[in-house]
């Protein structure tokens, strides 16, 4: 138990260090509506094919993308379940400033004990 | 209910949150600048919140600790960046105590005076995803864990509310 808490933590650390970029947020969003090959990618940004490749594995560690070999290419596309994570974190802190807002609403309106 | 509105954006990797109090400015103001009072509400209802510091000024730091449920603590700090009582003030959000200043988030707190009392308006920023997790109480236990006992917690709050 201990230690698949301990395994889900180090997946979730994982998630948010790949999400911190802007090109690999670029990435996920073009691989959700196509599969693009990493050259694809590579001729998209300024930046080296080695460089793009990089943010390619930063995102396949976290799990947000698949890689699928199609003969000489490797063609990704979004994990849409990883990413769907993320969406759930926001949802998090709005649970937590809800519940923040209702409580601060009790400390202004103290209801009759 | 307070809560007027919750807007996200992921893009910008900000949380805007609008509530409306049917008080006077002054008296919402004070529910911040007084951590007696803070404390009551800036903790998740099982994770209560002790203010052990409230410099409430410019550069001033607050210090604050929440105790989860299983006794352990999460500490967690502010450093104020701007304070116009009783309009707005602005903070550094970080983890733990530590006095380095490359804070995860920023949060901007503007009061306004309306015709049903005030209103509150909180735009917290963060600097990345990955920061987004450094400033909130029981990521380390676990997401997943967390959110059905949270859903828990919010519909027992509201029957709670209901009845009183």
């Amino acid at each position: 138990m201990v230690a698949r808490r301990k395994e889900s933590e180090e997946a979730l650390n994982q998630l948010f260090r790949a999400l911190a970029d802007s090109t690999r947020r670029d990435i996920l969003a073009r691989s959700l509506t196509e599969t693009p090959s990493v050259s694809d990618l590579a001729a998209r940004y300024e930046m080296s094919f080695a460089a793009v490749q990089k943010h390619v594995a930063v995102l396949e560690r976290a799990g947000l993308i698949k890689k699928r070999a199609n003969g000489r290419e490797q063609l990704v596309s979004t994990n849409r379940a990883r990413l769907k994570r993320a969406g759930e974190l926001l949802d998090y802190f709005e649970s937590i400033w809800r519940q923040r807002m209702a409580q601060l609403d009790d400390v202004l309106l103290p209801k009759g004990k | 209910m307070p809560l007027t509105s919750v807007t996200k954006d992921a893009a910008k990797l900000t949380l805007t949150v609008v509530g409306d109090y049917p008080v006077p400015q002054q008296r919402l103001w004070d529910a911040f600048a007084d951590p007696r009072q803070l404390e009551r509400f800036w903790g998740p209802p099982a994770y209560p919140a002790t203010f052990t510091r409230h410099d409430f000024k410019v550069g001033g730091r607050a210090e604050y600790f929440l105790t989860l449920p299983e006794g352990k603590k999460w500490s967690g700090s502010w450093k104020f960046t701007a304070v116009n009582p009783i309009r707005s003030f602005e903070a550094k959000d970080g983890e733990d105590n530590a006095e380095d200043e490359n804070m995860p988030a920023s949060m901007k707190f503007t009061f306004d005076t309306t015709p049903m009392g005030s209103r509150l308006t909180i735009v917290t920023r963060f600097s990345s995803v990955e920061a987004m997790e450094q400033t909130v109480p029981g990521m380390e236990e676990g997401l997943r864990a967390a959110m059905p006992q949270l859903d828990a917690l919010l519909a027992e709050r509201r029957a709670s509310s209901a009845r009183a």
